[in-house]
């Protein structure tokens, strides 16, 4: 178990000031100016020898993403836009760190705008997230009135601007090209890559899109070093994590963690066990509603990272644990995600305009036993059919909780078949 | 130059070329619904999917992809077929297939690939969607459940046309291409999104349910609504031409035709002369023979002077009937004779004054461009597209003096008239250095300069500019050795398809003779006693009164033939083959697609029956013949689908300008000309486009 005096986020459950003073008192701030004082190599290497991962949920190495950014811009300018978009159903990780620790994602965008040659940092926040987005900015303007940012930022010579966004509410805003171009006022549809942000990002101009929390841990890994970051995990996942845990536990809660924590130490820890024991676990989607759903005996002794969770044919997503118990219906859950997916897909491109629909349809069916054994192989090619074939993740993301549960929940769903068949009456209709 | 394989085979393709590019030169094809080469990329059908190594184990959309070295591009792998038939199948889920009674059914994008790449039964069991459908003014029909989503039509919109009035509402399944607030697509060039469209979303209004394509007769022919010779196909069923659509010229039309040349053709159904007329002793036109027409128009004829005998020839007339008409009239000894019917002041005697230099495609080379007296958006709408294009590219200041136009780029109103153009002459005025900066600047002269009393003076003051500001430029070789082409940026935009033509055999005054405000003069005032009007539509002939006996030959009842005291039924532009000169000095043979109405003949013929009446027998009996010596009098004719190099010469008369305003000739785009007068589309668009803007008093009804 992380120990206290290795969380990032010490204020996480908003117990203290969220405040500058705050924020100073935990430590945030003290040493910005010397952080400022390396070379912007310097940090990129620090935070590539950290093994920082990104923690929007694609789990790209951060450092070497900044990386990609020009090394010497010229007199244009280069922008790094925060992802604060948080939509993936389950997850809650960025909306604490926005409403209770706004000066750590402050500081982190000055370090990481420095270190990737920026002149400003664009946070686009999700537009429900109103409290939020009232304290991130009043965070931005105490960073300003303080001289923290702004011109000549925290007294390092460097200016640096920090824009605060809000956007109107789309799920699809949260993948970065869309987001870019929501940003640029445009409707939110995801951009063909290539070219990449990093060369052609947002009003044509070398951009990197970072999360929220990836951001918002650069200044504690400046501070306390790179090893002591990669102390924690296994290789290539290391460091600590915030895990979003919801649904079927006794305590829900918001916990930092250390990478690679068991799935059911984390849940028994911290979230106060599955209700009515482990052993009445149904199954878990580990990282927010896009990845597959695990079953039980997979849950048994997963890791939580990207690898141990990749294996598992899964993934750590955005680590919003989603744990549903037996009295859960888990064919009208995963249904319940097709909807989503069916509504927030942005259009554009046809499998996904189409597939989503499609799936969606036939799921609902699912539900009720509604249909034919033939069309759950049906439904899962459609699945692949609309997987990889998209421009952005959005079509993956949608049909990977449908294969999760074709693949592991199969027999569920004939059963729900064949009693229709038979004649008996489905759940559904005797509600 | 990247070096590729694709399906083993090796190509080199230029740099930034796509996937998709290298894929065709290397002789596959490639299916595709968004993908279109005049548009910006969407790739969003995702048909057009192709393996590639070394790359991630999925398909990439060739269309966006950008072909590198050593690739290796597989078309038809296991993966490939398998993301095609998936992608096919999800276009046809939600795709009502009602190709029996869709318009287009046998010309349909996703009929052809569903056969080639889709499955032969559904799986879908679902309901379909459906969408309502939108209202897009009276030329596009849609309906939009055929609708794929390509967009192709909102970034042919907003891109070519330049009206940001088109877009995708909703999003998933519930996305719909809508105009904004269902109003009509205001553009000149909006039509071109029916050929676009690969399925029958959006669907010609006019020829709605008319035809089937395979039961047309395709006749590849030019266009004459205005002077940018427009290529098209003119497709017949019968002796009735069904519609218009454009023809691939990369010089000329790209693949665009303006609304007016697509549309216009319903008029060539309405208000024809079919049957020669003679009026009568009771002053009325009656039907009468040819031989008795032609016998009215000998009587009058014997024994007049040449002086008393006068020719104007309309803006729709062949090369040829001109050339016959021009021989005639010199037989007769007559001097008075215009191709200009609006009195432009052009001047025949150096081709360099009259043409469209740089020529349509040499816009693209440009790199500052100044309008004088001129709305290209009406007047030539095809070539302010590229007007428009050249203007995306950036660095393109575009200086307007005359009338503010609705354009479809941005400009500088630089003034009104003349004064504007003599500060820029004499460089006192700002725009006088943006156009010294440039290296290739170009000026638009229209006829809105020059069909005015001032006109010579006009044209003589845009020569100065051109030679001041270094628009002529011969070829010259740079500081590193590479050849620099002749640059000729100076341009006369016409109006008229038969107006170079005219001008390029001389068809102006001789010796003596009288120009078209002569020539009406005079015969109002009885010194003009015989009128031949060519398809002369356009000059006021009401106050000839009866001072003057007049021969209209034309295609439509409409302004000449009114007063007209001998009609000879003609030909229109698509029911006889003849020779069309563009704004260019481009010769463009235009074919025929169905024949005259009636009695009604071919031009030239008609005049070469005339002149033996007339006792001067004209020397051909055949169109080659008489093609044979329109060439060996004028040599530029045999220059076909070429744009000339006119040399740089003296034009215009340098005099005093009036302090008037230009003023664009075109007051309304959809009817200019007898053809799209008569045509209802083009009234209908005249009240959708026109009218509306020119404000309603509410008692229309």
């Amino acid at each position: 178990m992380l120990k206290d005096e290795d969380r990032i986020f010490t204020n996480l459950y908003g117990w203290q000031d969220w405040g500058l003073e705050g924020a100073r008192k935990r430590g945030d701030w003290s040493t910005t100016k010397d952080i400022l004082s390396k070379t912007p190599e310097d940090i990129v290497d620090a935070v590539k020898a950290s093994g920082l991962r990104g923690r929007g949920g694609a789990g790209f190495p951060t450092g070497l993403k900044w990386s990609f950014m020009p090394k010497e811009p010229g007199d244009q300018p280069v922008y790094l836009v925060v992802n604060a978009d948080e939509s993936e159903p389950g997850t809650c990780k960025d909306r604490e760190i926005i409403r209770h620790d706004p000066h750590k994602l402050v500081e982190g965008c000055l370090i990481a705008g420095y270190a990737m040659r920026a002149t400003a940092a664009y946070i686009y926040i999700r537009g429900e997230f109103y409290n939020e987005a009232r304290h991130l900015q009043a965070a931005i303007d105490q960073a300003y009135e303080a001289g923290l940012i702004g011109k000549n930022a925290s007294g390092s010579g460097y200016d640096f601007d920090v824009i605060l966004h809000r956007g109107a509410g789309a799920y699809i805003c949260g993948e970065e090209t869309a987001l870019l171009e929501s940003l640029e006022g445009k409707k939110g549809q995801p951009r063909l890559k290539p070219p990449f942000p990093a060369g052609c990002g947002l009003y044509g101009r070398p951009t990197t899109v970072n999360n929220v929390e990836s951001i918002a841990v650069v200044g504690e890994i400046m501070r306390r070093g790179p090893e002591w970051f990669a102390s924690f995990g296994r290789d290539k996942n290391q460091g600590t994590k915030l895990f979003c845990i919801s649904g079927h536990v006794n305590n829900p809660c918001n916990v930092e963690e250390e990478m690679g924590i068991p799935l059911k130490e984390l849940i028994e820890r911290h979230a106060g066990g599955v209700t009515g024991g482990w052993d009445n676990l149904l199954a878990v989607i580990p990282g927010g509603s896009s990845v597959p759903v695990l079953t039980k005996e997979i849950c048994d002794d997963v890791l939580m990272d990207f690898d141990a969770l990749r294996d598992a044919r899964s993934g750590l997503g955005t680590a919003a644990v989603i744990v549903m118990d037996k009295s859960t219906d888990i064919v009208k859950a995963i249904a319940r995600l097709a909807h989503f997916y069916q509504h927030e897909s942005c259009g554009q491109c046809t499998p996904c305009r189409e597939g989503t629909g499609w799936m969606n349809r036939v799921m609902q069916r699912m539900v009720t036993g509604d249909a034919d054994i033939s069309e759950i192989d049906a439904l899962e090619q459609v699945t692949k059919q609309v997987e990889g074939h998209t421009i952005c993740a959005l079509g993956d993301a949608a049909a990977w909780p449908i294969q999760g549960l074709i693949r592991h929940f199969r027999p569920e769903m004939e059963r729900r078949i064949n009693e229709r068949q038979a004649g008996a009456p489905s759940a559904q209709a005797a509600e | 130059m990247p070096k590729l394989t694709v399906n083993g085979i090796e190509v080199e393709v230029q740099p930034g070329a796509t996937v998709l590019q290298a894929c065709e030169e290397a002789g596959f094809e490639i299916p595709r619904f968004c993908y279109h080469e005049r548009l910006s990329i969407a790739g969003n059908c995702r048909m057009c999917m192709v393996e590639i190594k070394p790359g991630p184990p999925k398909p990439t959309a060739s269309c966006a992809f950008p072909a590198g070295d050593n690739m290796e591009v597989f078309t038809d792998s296991e993966m490939v077929k398998k993301a095609r038939h998936g992608v096919m199948e999800f276009l046809l889920i939600n795709h009502p297939l009602d190709c029996p009674i869709c318009d287009q059914g046998g010309e349909c994008d996703l009929q052809d690939q569903a056969m080639a790449y889709g499955h032969h039964s559904s799986r879908y069991d679902e309901n379909k969607r459906a969408v309502t459908n939108k209202n897009m003014g009276p030329l596009i029909e849609t309906i939009m459940t055929r609708c794929i989503h390509c967009t192709r039509c909102v970034r042919f919109s907003t891109e070519v046309a330049g009206v940001d009035q088109m877009g995708l509402l909703n999003r998933g399944g519930e996305v719909e291409i809508t105009t904004y607030l269902e109003s009509a697509l205001d553009s000149e060039l909006s039509a071109n999104v029916i050929d676009l469209c690969p399925v029958g979303a959006l669907t010609s209004k006019p020829y709605a349910f008319t035809a089937r394509s395979w039961e047309l007769r395709k006749t590849e022919s030019v266009d004459v609504m205005d002077a940018v010779g427009s290529n098209i196909r003119v497709d017949a069923r019968g002796g009735e031409v069904m519609r218009v659509l454009p023809r691939l010229n990369e010089d000329v039309n790209e693949e665009w035709i303006s609304d007016k040349t697509r549309f216009a053709c319903d008029g060539l159904k309405r208000q024809r002369l079919d049957k020669p007329y003679v009026r009568g002793v009771d002053g009325k036109l009656a039907p009468a023979s040819w031989d008795d027409a032609f016998a009215a128009i000998a009587t009058k004829a014997k024994g007049l002077s040449g002086e008393k005998i006068a020719a104007i020839v309309g803006d729709l007339a062949d090369a040829e009937s001109m050339f016959a008409l021009k021989q005639l009239m010199g037989a007769l000894g007559a001097s008075s004779i215009d191709c200009r019917q609006d009195g432009a002041k052009l001047d025949a005697s150096c081709r360099a004054g009259y043409l469209f230099n740089s020529t349509i495609a040499g816009i693209e080379d440009a790199d500052a461009l100044l309008i004088v007296g001129s709305n290209p958006r009406w007047e030539a709408a095809v070539l302010n597209a590229r007007i428009r294009k050249r203007w995306l590219a950036g660095n393109f200041p575009i200086g307007m003096v005359g009338a503010p136009v609705s354009a479809s780029y941005d400009y500088d109103q630089l003034g009104a008239g003349p004064e504007t153009l003599s500060q820029i002459a004499d460089g006192s005025h700002a725009f006088a250095k943006v156009l010294d900066a440039a290296a290739r600047p170009m000026i638009i002269v229209g006829q809105g300069a020059l069909a005015r009393a001032d006109g010579a003076a006009v044209l003589a003051t845009a020569r100065a500019i051109a030679e001041k500001f270094g628009m002529i430029q011969p070829a010259s070789s740079d500081a590193e050795g590479n050849e620099v082409p002749t640059w000729n940026g100076f341009n006369v935009l016409h109006t008229a398809a038969s107006r170079v033509g005219g001008l390029d055999m001389g068809f102006v005054p001789g010796d003596g003779g009288r120009d078209t405000a002569g020539i009406l003069e005079g015969a109002a005032k009885g010194e003009i006693e015989l009128l031949y009007l060519l398809g002369t539509d356009e000059v006021a002939t009401s106050g000839i009164g009866d001072k003057a006996f007049v021969i209209y030959q034309g295609h439509h009842g409409d302004q000449g033939a009114h007063h007209a005291d001998v009609v000879l039924p003609g030909a229109a532009y698509t029911e006889k083959d003849g020779l069309y000169v563009n704004t260019e000095g481009r010769v463009q043979m235009g074919f025929r697609a169905v024949f005259p109405p009636g009695e009604a003949r071919e031009d030239w013929k008609i005049v070469r029956a005339l002149s033996d009446h007339l006792g001067h027998g004209l020397g051909y009996n055949t169109l080659g013949e008489l093609r044979s010596a329109l060439i060996a009098t004028h040599p530029s004719f045999a220059e076909l689908d070429e744009a000339p190099t006119a040399e740089w010469g003296a034009f215009g008369v340098s005099g005093e300008m009036s302090g008037d305003a230009f003023a664009s000739p075109i007051e309304n785009f959809y009817m200019t000309d007898p053809i799209s007068r008569m045509s209802a589309t083009m009234a209908e668009c005249t009240e959708t486009f026109v009218n509306a803007k020119a404000g309603r008093t509410g008692t229309e009804g």
